[in-house]
C-alpha cells in the first residue's frame, strides 16, 4: 500500500529543490496547495488593486489642466486596465476564472492595496501617485520578476517596462507645481503630506507581524522583506523629494551616516488597519462604482455573447 | 487653397469635445478589454484635437497655444457640432454616436488629405488612419448590439433614434449618409430613423446645447483656477 | 434574469514583432468572438509596438502535454546524438565553398 504521506513529502521536497536551483514554475506543474493558494491570493490582490486604482486617478480625467497631460493620464489609466488585465489572466493560468475574481471583489471577499481607499483631492494628487505611489509599486514589481511562478514573472516583466512612465511623469508633474506659483506650490506640499505615510504602509507590515513573508521568501515568490523594499523606497524618494524644495512630513526624518540610511519615525499601523477594514475615506465609494460598471455593463457583454451565439447556430 | 481659422477650430473641437466624453469612460466600462479600447480612441482624438488646434492658433496669428484655445475659449467660441457634446449615456448611445461622428468624419478626412492645404492635409491623413480603426471597432459593436439580445437591440435603436437629428450637421446631403449607413444598419437589424421635421444644428456658429458648458466647466476648471501656471 | 455572469471566452494571444521573427506568447484577453479578440489583442498588447501580426486562439482550444508526459513524450535522450551537426567531422575542404 502505497504510503500517500511520504509520496506527497517527497513531492514538496522535489518542489522545494526546484525552487532553489532557480526554476520556474509553470501552471500545470505539481506544486503545494498552499503554493497555489498564495499565489492566487496574491496575483487576484494585484489585479484588483491595479483595476481599483484606475478610479482615484480617473478621477480627474476630465480636469487636468493641460492638452498634454490630459492625454498622459488618461494613458496611465488605460495602462492600468491592461496590467489589471495580465494580471487576471496570470490568475487564471491556475485555474481561477474572472468571474470568480470579480464575484470576490464586488462582495467584500477579496483584498486590494488600501492606498486606493485615499480620496484624490487636487490635481497635485495625480503628482503625488505617480512619483510615490507607482514609484512604491515599481520596486514591489521589480522584485516580483524574478518570482518563482511563471506567468506571474513574465506579467511583471511586461509590468515593469510600462511603468515606466508613470513614476516619471508624476514626479514631473509635481516638480513643475513646486516650482509654480504659490498656490501650486502650496498644493504640492499638501498633496506629499497626504500621501507620504500611506504609501509607506503599501509595502505591508513590519516583518514580524507580517504572516506570509517568511514562507513566500523561501518559495522565492518574494525576494525581499517588506521592510526591506519600504527602506529601499524611503532612501530612493527622500533625495527626490528635497530635490524639488518639497518636506517630507516627518518630523522624526533622519539621515544615518553609518548604514547610509534615511531612517523614518513611527507609522501609525492602527490607522493603516482601519483604512484596510473598511475605514478609509472611499472604501465604499471604490466598490461602488466598479459595482455599478458591473451591473450596468451586463447586458452588453450578453449582448456580445448572444450575438455569438447566433452565429455558431 | 488653405483652411480657415473656423474650419480648423471645428475640426478640433469635435475631436477635444468626443475625446473628453470617451474618456469619461475610462474605469466605467463594460469589460476591462472595453476600458481599454474607448482609452485608444479617446486619446487619439484629443491628439488629433491637440495637433488641428496648434495649427489653428498658429493661422489665427493671436499668439494663442492649443492649451489656451482649450482651456480658455467660452463655449460660444467652440465650433464642435452638436453631436459630440451629448452626454455618453450607456453604452449603446456613446457606440452609435461614435458610428455616426465616424461615418462623417472619416470621408471628411479624406478629402482634406487630397487637399491643397498641406498641413491640413498630413494632419488629416494621419487622423483618417486612426478613424479606419474606431470605425472598425465601434462598427463591430454596432452590429453586435443590434442583433445581440433584445434589450441591446431596443437600447441600439432608441440610441439611433436620438443621436440620428444631431447628424444634419455633418452631413451636405443627409441622402449621403443613409446610403453609407444603410448597409451597417441591416447587418445589425436596425432601422435608420426617418429625417427629421427639426434637424439639430447650431454648434459651427457657437450656438451649443446645456451639454458644453457643463462639460467645459468641468475640463476648463483648474487650467482657470491658475491663471498664467504653467502645467 | 440570472446572477451569473460571464467575462466572455478566454483567447490566448501571439505577437510576432519583425517579420522573419516567430510568434511568441504574449498573454490572453477575453472576448466573445475571433474579430474582438483580434482588436483586444492589438490594444492589450500591440499598442505600444512594434506588431507585424497578432494571432489569437481560443485557450480551450490548444492543446498541449502534460508534465507527467515530458520524460517519454519530450526528453531527445543522449543516445540519438546523430542528430547533432557536431557529432560529424569532416574534412576541411567539405566544409566551406567560396562563394561564386
Amino acid at each position: 500500500m502505497p504510503d500517500v504521506g511520504s509520496d506527497e513529502a517527497e513531492r514538496e521536497r522535489r518542489f522545494q529543490a526546484r525552487i532553489d536551483a532557480g526554476e520556474k514554475i509553470e501552471p500545470n506543474d505539481w506544486m503545494p496547495d498552499a503554493y497555489r493558494r498564495q499565489l492566487v491570493r496574491m496575483m487576484s490582490q494585484h489585479a484588483h488593486s491595479e483595476v481599483v486604482g484606475m478610479l482615484p486617478e480617473g478621477n480627474w480625467i476630465t480636469r487636468a489642466p493641460s492638452l498634454r497631460r490630459k492625454q498622459t493620464l488618461l494613458a496611465k489609466v488605460q495602462d492600468e486596465a491592461g496590467h489589471g488585465l495580465y494580471l487576471y489572466g496570470a490568475v487564471e493560468t491556475l485555474g481561477v476564472a474572472r468571474e470568480a475574481l470579480i464575484a470576490d471583489l464586488l462582495a467584500g471577499r477579496a483584498k486590494y492595496s488600501s492606498i486606493f481607499n485615499y480620496p484624490t483631492l487636487t490635481w497635485a494628487d495625480m503628482g503625488a501617485i505617480g512619483w510615490l505611489v507607482d514609484g512604491a509599486a515599481i520596486l514591489n514589481q521589480t522584485m516580483l520578476t524574478k518570482c518563482s511562478y511563471g506567468p506571474y514573472a513574465r506579467a511583471m516583466v511586461r509590468i515593469c517596462k510600462e511603468e515606466r512612465f508613470h513614476e516619471k511623469q508624476g514626479y514631473e508633474l509635481i516638480a513643475v507645481l513646486a516650482r509654480g506659483t504659490p498656490d501650486q506650490r502650496a498644493m504640492a506640499q499638501s498633496a506629499l503630506d497626504r500621501w507620504w505615510w500611506p504609501t509607506l504602509q503599501m509595502f505591508g507590515p513590519p516583518d514580524d507581524a507580517s504572516t506570509h513573508n517568511e514562507q513566500l521568501l523561501r518559495w522565492r515568490v518574494k525576494q525581499m522583506s517588506n521592510d526591506e523594499l519600504r527602506q529601499w523606497f524611503v532612501d530612493l524618494t527622500v533625495p527626490q523629494a528635497r530635490e524639488i524644495g518639497l518636506a517630507i512630513p516627518d518630523p522624526e526624518l533622519s539621515f544615518d551616516e553609518a548604514s547610509g540610511h534615511w531612517r523614518i519615525g513611527p507609522i501609525d499601523w492602527d490607522e493603516f488597519w482601519r483604512v484596510v477594514k473598511g475605514g478609509g475615506t472611499c472604501n465604499r465609494d471604490r466598490i461602488d462604482a466598479r459595482q455599478r460598471a458591473h451591473d450596468e455593463g451586463r447586458w452588453v457583454r450578453e449582448a456580445a455573447e448572444a450575438y455569438a451565439k447566433k452565429r455558431q447556430a | 487653397m488653405n483652411a480657415s481659422v473656423e474650419e480648423l477650430l471645428a475640426l478640433a473641437d469635435d475631436r477635444l469635445v468626443l475625446g473628453h466624453r470617451l474618456s469619461e469612460w475610462c474605469g466605467h466600462a463594460p469589460i476591462l478589454e472595453e476600458d481599454i479600447a474607448l482609452s485608444n480612441v479617446g486619446l487619439d482624438l484629443l491628439g488629433q484635437a491637440t495637433r488641428f488646434l496648434e495649427l489653428a492658433g498658429e493661422r489665427e496669428g493671436r499668439g494663442r497655444s492649443a492649451d489656451q484655445l482649450a482651456f480658455l475659449r467660452d463655449p460660444t467660441e467652440f465650433r464642435n457640432c452638436l453631436l459630440v457634446e451629448q452626454p455618453n449615456g450607456d453604452f449603446a448611445r456613446t457606440i452609435a454616436r461614435q458610428v455616426l461622428f465616424d461615418a462623417a468624419a472619416l470621408p471628411e478626412l479624406e478629402r482634406l488629405a487630397r487637399g491643397g492645404d498641406a498641413e491640413l492635409a498630413a494632419l488629416a491623413a494621419q487622423a483618417a488612419k486612426e478613424s479606419r480603426y474606431h470605425a472598425r471597432h465601434t462598427r463591430d459593436w454596432f452590429v453586435r448590439l443590434g442583433d445581440g439580445s433584445e434589450e441591446s437591440h431596443r437600447r441600439m435603436q432608441a440610441a439611433l433614434d436620438f443621436l440620428w437629428p444631431f447628424t444634419a450637421e455633418l452631413y451636405a446631403g443627409r441622402g449621403e449618409l443613409r446610403a453609407e449607413l444603410e448597409t451597417l444598419a441591416a447587418q445589425a437589424t436596425l432601422e435608420l430613423p426617418g429625417d427629421p421635421d427639426f434637424p439639430a444644428s447650431g454648434g459651427r456658429r457657437g450656438t451649443h446645447s446645456e451639454h458644453l458648458d457643463h462639460l467645459l466647466s468641468e475640463m476648463q476648471c483648474v487650467a482657470r483656477a491658475h491663471p498664467g501656471a504653467q502645467w | 434574469m440570472t446572477s451569473e455572469d460571464s467575462q466572455w471566452p478566454l483567447w490566448e494571444v501571439f505577437v510576432q514583432e519583425k517579420t522573419g521573427q516567430p510568434h511568441e506568447h504574449a498573454g490572453s484577453v477575453h472576448a466573445p468572438d475571433a474579430e474582438l479578440a483580434l482588436q483586444a489583442a492589438r490594444d492589450v498588447y500591440a499598442r505600444r509596438g512594434p506588431v507585424v501580426s497578432l494571432w489569437v486562439v481560443e485557450s480551450a482550444r490548444i492543446a498541449a502535454t502534460a508534465p507527467a508526459d515530458a520524460a517519454s513524450f519530450l526528453e531527445p535522450g543522449p543516445e540519438k546524438i546523430y542528430r547533432h551537426p557536431r557529432f560529424y567531422s569532416v574534412p576541411k575542404a567539405g566544409k566551406s565553398g567560396k562563394k561564386p
